[in-house]
């Protein structure tokens, strides 16, 4: 089965002609239908556009014309990056049936440029507000290893479309985590740039300070791919840098001998399963072995990260999602009754998910008048301070390595009526996000009941490359990326 | 002044950068006046999920030199905040602004506009200036009372705002006025905003009566306005102060004849303000800011000091005149095309530009640029009348024709009309009005000024055609 191949592979297998990227197109859509009534990893298909493409790629091909990099192979792209005239709902009721007018700088990129094949929209939480991929208006998306749990999230649905083998990239967004805790429950690997090495005109924004999109992918390798084309300044996005972006897989194979990597003891610390500290260990040897420095580290401001970032967050948010009125896009209520201000409030009320109107209302309070300094001041004021923590972690360091998340994947329901254990879930990812610092998310075991364990890798700034080479390095040792879940129909 | 002592004035002004061609953080074009409705949009401006604002530099270079022109200390380093409010012209649900408090800063602060009031001339100091986008255009069909439904047009939403705020420092409305005729008259040197478009420049003003709360009357469209809005709130205030009322702080509005409440402070939006995250800190460094400095055009002031030096203009005259820029302008270009020209001509030149010509523009409501008026005209008329060949009645007479941008010499052959100085033919005029006026001519003796009526009853017979020096001297003559 073609799935079982990298998507690296496939892109040699297509440049020699030995499959053509409609078979490949019409592989993965049949894999889709085959798991996805049980998976739910895709709101949207866009199967007649994905195979029309696959043909017209397929057409230059064998004219000797050229095509992008990405030669055709199918991405999922999460519900909050706009895709013009595709369905972008962020799995709310509040913006069904809004199809941008405009591409995402990514989309662009990565669609018009390198021709990947955007598959479908991916399910996700309710505007990325969650860690299970719970909250989406479209149902939850279920953990491939284990269909009775959670797949992370909030970009849930680009994390199991791959570990599934339903696509063979995925894009994410990460505000807190968003990227790696899908990545660390479904066994992928996720990247989360650093702040403004990837464009976000288009994402539709959850926190702005914080979020960056990211490439998701079955391997590092392909993850790098993804990242080499997405990175770089955008006139669109101010808070983008004007700094060279590295040559990745270049540098996957350097060696890393001497190369300092920094475990922080408050990241092992109480809450974090022992079978996940276990293999993170193991892998942490591995690295030891080829000839990594450990350095055992102090990250004293750890414990304030979930407080400092769910206020930052929340705060944000209640302003970012004030446009969704349902005047201009989305839907209004069918009910027009009372002023323009009972309409809107209506809608809001009606069309917003719980936990979003929480955050907005929470946000909101956080950053009235006579709360400001006591709340939103005082989180950067933290945020500064876990700033410092990282930064003097890499005066004497190269990259840090911990667990991505606590535990293994969570039954579904089992937090959903318990936000703040939800909310401790980000504790290990949140921190990447307050300091806008590059973070890598890839398997490095499996749990006694099967389930994937995530190996964190947070590296300094812009320095994507060093933790790309570092996780290339301990991908090959550890061989398990080529595992795909045995899910009932599939293989 | 004195009944006027203990009221306090301030005012916010913004004022709509016309002269930039695109908006304050998308590329859409601003020149949305009688343009069709949402066609100059995208995804930026009109809030689209997803859309990120990139600031304008050339917005940022205007405020600059509108800051150095009111003497303000510009900022260094200056963020962007959100003002989170909610209204259907607001299409992000926040207004891209700025903020002085939470850790913002303005664009500039202070700044300084003087002006003069009854012979008194008195600093305003300003608090802040600082730059904003413009919200989308609410359209009624028909009156807002009767249209079954508002329609919003985004073409003005992101269009560029700079926000003037005064201190409290004004103590009547004719202080208020002359405080705005002096920053509409800088605004205007500085090319960045043409004040007669509609909706260039709407003011917020404060008033209270001192020791009170105060009143904002919000969004008014003129300066004639803003005073009667003042004049109408001082009233208010002062009566219900002497009635024993309380005055509580609130927002009016002006409907041309009095002020309406439309909200108290505990209904007042709590804007939320926070840093824009999406918009980098802006640094606007001395060089930055020297770059601008030097090509910042000529102020009123300065104009007003070099037109009493080189054109020997009095202070009063040279300070009407300046202050629109377009006449000023014009009145330079007519006297640069006639070298002969001495002060005796520059006066009298200055002299049709502020009376005959502001005169006509007042009642036809509109500015000289609309005009086919041309500085030659001018010349020709302040020559003709130095040469004698007419009068300046004859010449009042000309306005309306030389508005359509008639030459003089046309206007006057088809009227016919020039002086009479034919000694003869005025002798005898002149002969004839002492013996229809014994009384006036006997008058003369003690009086010499009669002699001023008898040369008006010369005029009269003549329709304003006789040489007024030549009549004057001749009744001298015959009255001696
Ligand atoms: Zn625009």
């Amino acid at each position: 089965m073609e799935n079982h191949y990298m998507a690296h592979e496939l892109i040699e297998k297509i440049k020699d002609k030995e499959i053509k990227i409609e078979e490949i197109i019409q592989e993965y859509l049949d894999i889709i239908k085959e798991t996805d009534g049980s998976v739910n990893s895709f709101t949207h298909l866009h199967e007649k556009d994905a195979l029309k493409k696959a043909k017209r790629l397929d057409d230059q091909i064998n004219k000797g014309k050229h095509i992008g990099k990405l030669s055709g192979l199918p991405i999922g792209i999460k519900g909050c990056i706009c895709i013009k005239d595709s369905p972008t709902t962020c799995c709310s009721r509040i913006l069904e049936g809004f199809n941008p007018p405009y591409n995402a700088t990514v989309a662009d990129r990565l669609l018009e440029k390198e021709d990947a094949i955007c598959i479908g929209r991916t399910n996700m939480d309710e505007f990325a507000m969650g860690g299970s991929t719970e909250t989406s208006c479209y149902g939850p998306t279920r953990n491939p290893w284990d269909l009775e749990r959670v797949a992370g999230g909030s970009s849930g649905g680009s994390g199991s479309c791959i570990a599934t083998g339903q696509s063979a990239f995925g894009l994410g967004s990460d505000t807190g985590g968003s990227i790696r805790s899908p990545a660390s429950y479904c066994g992928v690997v996720g990247l989360k740039p650093t702040y403004g090495r990837v464009s976000r005109y288009g994402l539709i924004s959850y926190a702005n300070s914080l979020e960056q999109i990211g490439p998701m992918a079955k391997c590092v390798k392909d993850c790098a791919l993804l990242l080499q084309i997405i990175a770089g300044h955008d006139e669109l996005d101010s808070t983008t840098v004007k700094l060279d972006v590295d040559d990745y897989w270049s540098h996957l194979n350097d060696s890393i001998e001497n190369k300092v990597i920094a475990i922080p003891k408050e990241f092992f610390g109480e809450g974090v399963d022992n079978t996940v500290k276990e293999k993170v260990d193991k892998s942490i040897s591995i690295l030891e072995g080829l000839g990594a420095k450990i350095k055992e580290v102090s990250f004293p401001h750890l414990e304030y990260t979930i407080p400092t970032y769910y206020l930052i967050a929340m705060s944000e948010a209640s302003s970012n999602l004030a446009r969704f009125d349902g005047l201009r896009h989305g839907e209004m209520i069918d009910e027009l009754k009372g002023d323009v201000f009972d309409v809107f409030s209506r809608t809001r009320g009606e069309r917003f998910g719980m936990e979003v109107r929480r955050r907005i209302m929470l946000g909101s309070y956080a950053l009235s008048a006579g709360y400001y300094d006591m709340f939103y001041i005082k989180a950067l004021k933290v945020r500064t301070l876990i700033i410092n923590d990282f930064k003097k972690v890499f005066k004497t360091c190269d990259a840090i390595a911990c667990p991505t998340m606590p535990t293994t994947a969570f039954k579904l329901g089992e937090l959903l009526d318990d936000p703040l254990q939800m909310y401790l879930m980000d504790v290990l990812t949140c921190p990447a996000n307050l300091a806008g610092l590059p973070a890598l998310s890839m398997p490095c075991g499996f749990d006694n009941k099967g389930l994937p364990i995530g190996f964190q890798l947070i590296g300094n700034y812009f320095d994507e490359k060093t933790i790309l080479n570092i996780g290339f390095l301990l991908e090959q040792e550890l061989n398990i990326y080529t595992k795909f879940p045995s899910l009932k129909g599939v293989r | 002044m004195s009944e006027h002592e203990d009221v306090i004035i301030g005012l916010e002004i913004h004022i709509q950068l016309t002269a930039l061609k695109t908006k304050l953080f998308c590329s859409c074009s601003s020149d949305y006046r009688g343009k069709a409705p949402n066609t100059h949009t995208c995804p930026i401006c009109l809030g689209l999920p997803g859309s990120l604002p990139v600031t304008n530099e050339k917005a940022i270079k205007f405020a600059t030199r509108l800051a150095l022109a009111l003497k303000c200390t510009i900022n260094e380093r200056f963020y962007f905040f959100r003002k989170n409010y909610y209204y259907p012209d607001l299409p992000k649900g926040f207004q891209i602004s700025q903020y002085n408090r939470a850790g913002g800063k303005a664009f500039a602060d202070r700044g300084v506009i003087e002006i003069e009031v009854d012979g008194n001339i008195k600093e305003i100091q300003l608090n802040r200036i600082h730059l904003e986008e413009d919200p989308a255009r609410i359209v009624h069909e028909g009156s807002i009372t009767t249209s079954p439904h508002a329609l919003i047009d985004y073409n003005r939403s992101g269009t560029t705002l700079i926000e003037v705020v005064s201190e409290p420092d004004m103590r009547s409305p004719a202080e208020a006025r002359e405080y705005l005729k002096q920053l509409m008259s800088i605004v205007q040197y500085t090319e960045i905003c043409d004040p007669n478009l509609e909706g260039a420049f709407r003011v917020d003003a404060n008033i209270s009566i001192k020791g009170h709360d105060r009143s904002e009357v919000k969004n008014i469209n003129s300066i004639k306005e803003v005073e009667n809005a003042l004049s109408y709130e001082i009233k208010r205030q002062k009566l219900a102060i002497k009635r024993g009322a309380i005055l509580i702080q609130e927002t009016r509005h002006w409907d041309g004849d009095k002020t309406i409440s439309l909200r108290t402070k505990e209904f007042e939006a709590d804007y939320r303000y926070f840093p824009e995250q999406d918009l980098v800190p802006f640094e606007t460094d001395e060089q930055f800011v020297d770059k601008i400095r030097i090509k910042l055009p000529e102020m009123p002031k300065e104009r007003k000091e070099r037109y009493q030096r080189d054109y020997l203009l009095n202070e009063f005259d040279a300070g009407i005149l300046v202050l629109d820029k377009q006449i000023a302008d014009f009145f330079e270009e007519g006297i640069k095309l006639e070298k002969s020209f001495r002060p005796e001509e520059y006066k009298l030149y200055c002299n049709w530009l502020m009376n005959q010509v502001s005169r006509w523009l007042n009642e036809n409501n509109t500015n000289i640029a609309n005009t086919k008026l041309k500085p030659e005209q001018i010349v020709d008329i302040v020559k003709a009348l130095k040469e004698n060949v007419i009068s300046s009645k004859i010449a009042n007479s000309f306005i309306e024709e030389m508005m359509k941008g008639t030459s003089i010499q046309e206007i006057m052959k088809k009227s016919g009309k020039k002086v009479i100085s034919d000694e003869n033919k005025l002798e005898s005029l002149c002969k004839e009005v002492i013996k229809e006026n014994p009384k006036i001519a006997a008058d003369y003796k003690k009086n010499p000024k009669a002699i001023q009526a008898l040369k008006g009853k010369v005029m009269g017979k003549t329709r304003g055609q006789a040489d007024p020096k030549k009549t004057e001297e001749l009744l001298k003559i015959l009255l001696k």
